[in-house]
């Protein structure tokens, strides 16, 4: 943009400034469908409460992973920090931050995997024990796809940046990236009061 | 102006691919990102798999043409009754829409691809894979059991009926996931015409400008945004039910029997809307420029359309009123089904509105058109009979539901889809079909679907229930039965008649020109076939028929709008 500016814009350079940009309304229609998608999961979720035949039931096994769920909410907010750095044109303020935001989410998926573990092994509870296994399994695991897949994208754009690739022109790719997982980050929200203070 | 030369030249290499051998233009075709061939691959690949489940339904006529009848047996009809249903949505209604919406959004909002061209791309091999899977389920549904080919748990495959204990084998499975393939394809899309109809648009064009199909087009794909997740996500269930041994759909284990009929629906109904809404957008393009007339109230048709993709999503449990809703429910869902009824009118009489005084112009398209609009109205008026709860619980699961649900995919949306192949197979191929093929096309349709459809509601108040493989004589359904068949027979050879018109007219159809029906949107500026960059310059417009003004300087429409 900077580099349109020094010169007179033509209409049709005025005109195109009007409309939205591609990758905002991309992703915004994206994530219009995936919240439909987990909002059917948090609808069986919230249908099944209480419905399980045997245990072990919610109130026996959950507890509210508090730690994990203020890591990744701040990872929302090291994440606008890093996009704000590359905004001003300086990469290695947005590495730190974003290597930040890297390790955040790495802690909320490992704090799951540690979850799992512990009602796997210790408390019997699988996906196929019942329908509280079911629905709980399903809906935090199709969080944590989410989550890895957003990971995968961080983690994409730090080996970038390291190789030396990342300059201001990747400000409006990495913002539609931080757009994702700042919804990533909202479903959470969403879970956390369905899974761990709704449902117990 | 110096680089857009540049790019025509580059562009214009591009077109030596005409002159390549046939793997080379295979090829070509394949890698393809351009949004008109992958519209023509849309539409192609609809139309083949129209002819495939089209034959089933045939198969499924020929079986219910006398009682007592031997020539498929009971499982075969049930594979038949499922693979007709499952194909005609998914792989023949979305992909003849999506193809149309491919093809036509960027030429007529004056751009030169859609938003994301390899999304696109991607959407449509997503889609061509769950189709082939579909019907690969033939051959590998068998699974390690031997236990049946491809599905036969009908389109709307209600569980628990598909879960393990009562499905076995793969054929379920095939259903689930090429469906859900299909779903993600159509998902790419339906972001894909979002995204361009906001950000592409060409000067002038601002939202209130753009032709009525794009504005459907965008309705359509905020629809498929929203409806088909409920189905990807029971379908997700299902499938962990299937492998995993999860319980969403298990009732020994405390699981619901109607939970999945609520997630499908809450799909299956806008999805109507979703077919149907593409027919609209047809309608609103062909029915002006055979009336020579501008559409009547262009806002209120927008504003309808808009109504109706949003009320169409509180309407699913009209489905499930024999399931035993609480009087409420019922209360509520009755009410919300006719208010839909309300703009869907108001569509009616706008078009109404459009051809009266209209300078009438018979060609194929517009014959089409007047099928559709009065057989639609029927379709509605059926559906307002079918909205009132205890009616319904009379007729419910008869073939006066068939004959309800078939006027509207045929009697409409097939009706329509002809309509638009007529109308812009001359812009797609550079050459006209042929005007007295597609009357006789026409003519036959319309006899065939009546004498079909028009007796099956009769067969359906005599009591006649949905998806019987056979029935006895004696119980006064053999003459209507005999009659449908018969025009099924008349609806396949009509059918013939289009595909002879299309190979004919592919060898040696009349050249077309830029602009054979004297129309008004930007798609007609270009070229037949258009250049694969569309506009070598991006167009300006005015108003909402940029070639009218080109054609009548002295009497533009932006004067008036």
């Amino acid at each position: 943009m900077a580099a349109a500016s020094t010169a007179i814009p033509t209409a049709a350079e005025a005109w195109r400034e009007t409309l939205p940009r591609r990758g905002r309304v991309g992703i915004l229609a994206l994530i219009i469908t995936e919240s439909v998608f987990f909002s059917i999961f948090v609808v069986a979720y919230i249908f099944y409460l209480g419905k399980s035949v045997t245990g072990p039931f919610p109130k026996d096994v959950l507890s509210p992973p508090i730690l994990n769920t203020i890591c990744l909410l701040s990872s929302s907010v090291t994440i606008v920090l890093a996009i704000r750095a590359l905004r001003a044109g300086s990469i290695r303020t947005f590495g730190i931050w974003w290597f930040i935001t890297f390790a955040l989410g790495l802690e909320f998926l490992t704090g799951t995997a540690l979850e799992w573990h512990r009602l796997i092994y210790h408390d019997s509870l699988t996906i196929r024990t019942n329908l509280f296994g079911t629905t709980y399994y399903s809906l935090v695991g199709l969080h944590a796809l989410h989550v890895t897949v957003g990971l995968l994208l961080i983690l994409l754009v730090m080996v970038l940046t390291m190789c030396g690739y990342m300059n201001d022109r990747h400000v409006e790719r990495t913002d539609v990236l931080s757009w994702y997982w700042h919804f990533v980050d909202a479903v959470w929200v969403v879970v956390f009061l369905t899974v761990y203070v709704v449902g117990r | 102006m110096a680089g857009s030369i540049d790019h025509e030249i580059a562009l214009g290499a591009a077109d030596d691919l005409q002159s390549l051998p046939f793997l080379g233009k295979l090829h070509a075709w394949v890698v393809t990102v351009d949004h008109k061939r992958l519209g023509i691959m849309y539409i192609a690949g609809g139309l083949f798999f129209f002819l495939v489940a089209g034959l089933q339904a045939a198969t499924i006529r020929l079986q219910l043409a006398v009682p007592d009848a031997g020539i498929v047996p009971p499982q075969v009809f049930n594979r038949l009754l499922t693979m007709h249903g499952t194909a005609m949505v998914f792989l023949v209604g979305m992909p003849i829409l999506t193809g149309f919406f491919n093809y036509l959004v960027p030429l007529m909002i004056g751009a030169r691809d859609l938003a994301f061209p390899r999304l696109n791309a991607f959407g449509f091999w997503l889609w061509f894979f769950g189709a082939t899977l579909l019907y690969f389920s033939y051959i590998g549904g068998d699974g390690l059991y031997g236990a049946g080919s491809a599905p036969d748990v009908g389109w709307f495959a209600y569980a628990p009926l598909t879960e393990l204990p009562f499905s076995r084998g793969n054929s379920t499975d095939y259903w689930i996931l090429s469906i859900f393939l299909t779903s993600v394809g159509t998902t790419a899309t339906a972001i894909n015409i979002i995204t361009s109809a906001f950000c592409m648009r060409c000067e002038g064009m601002t939202l209130s400008k753009m032709p009525v199909l794009v504005w459907l087009a965008v309705v359509v794909a905020f629809m498929m945004l929203v409806a088909l997740p409920p189905l990807s996500a029971a379908q997700a269930m299902l499938l962990l039910d299937r492998f995993l041994g999860a319980h969403f759909f298990d009732t020994q284990a405390g699981g619901s029997a109607i939970l999945w009929q609520h997630f499908f629906w809450i799909f299956g109904h806008p999805e109507v809307y979703i077919l149907v809404i593409p027919a609209f957008a047809f309608a609103s393009e062909i029915i002006p420029v055979f009336s020579r007339k501008v559409i009547f109230g262009y806002s209120v048709m927008v504003a309808a359309s808009c109504a109706i993709g949003f009320i169409s999503l509180s309407v699913w449990a009209h489905h499930m009123f024999a399931v035993g809703m609480t009087p409420a429910g019922n209360s509520f869902f009755a009410l919300s089904t006719m208010l839909v009824g309300v703009p869907t009118g108001i569509k009616i009489f706008n078009w109404l509105g459009t051809i009266w005084g209209g300078k009438l112009r018979f060609k194929v398209p517009m014959l089409f058109s007047l099928g559709f609009l009065f057989q639609f109205l029927v379709a509605g008026l059926t559906g307002i009979m079918l909205a009132v709860a205890p009616f319904d619980w009379q007729l419910t699961d008869t073939y006066f539901v068939v004959a309800h649900f078939h006027y509207v995919l045929i009697g409409a949306i097939v009706f329509m889809d002809f309509a638009a192949i007529y109308y812009w197979f001359p812009k797609v191929t550079g050459r006209m079909l042929s005007e007295t093929l597609g009357k006789w096309h026409f003519w036959l349709f319309l006899i065939g679907f009546h004498l079909t459809f028009d007796t099956l509601h009769f067969a359906g108040l005599r009591g006649m229930p949905r998806r019987i493989y056979t029935y006895q004589p004696g119980r006064g359904l053999e003459t209507l039965n005999l009659v449908a068949s018969i025009g099924a027979l008349v609806q396949g050879v009509a059918v013939l008649i289009l595909v002879i018109n299309v190979l004919r007219s592919l060898r040696s159809g009349d050249p077309a020109g830029n602009d054979p029906w004297d129309a008004w949107t930007l798609e007609w500026s270009t070229t037949s076939p258009p250049p694969e960059y569309n506009f070598a310059v991006p167009p300006v417009v005015r108003s909402r028929r940029p070639l009218w003004d080109l054609k009548h300087p002295e009497d533009p429409d932006w004067k008036y709008e």
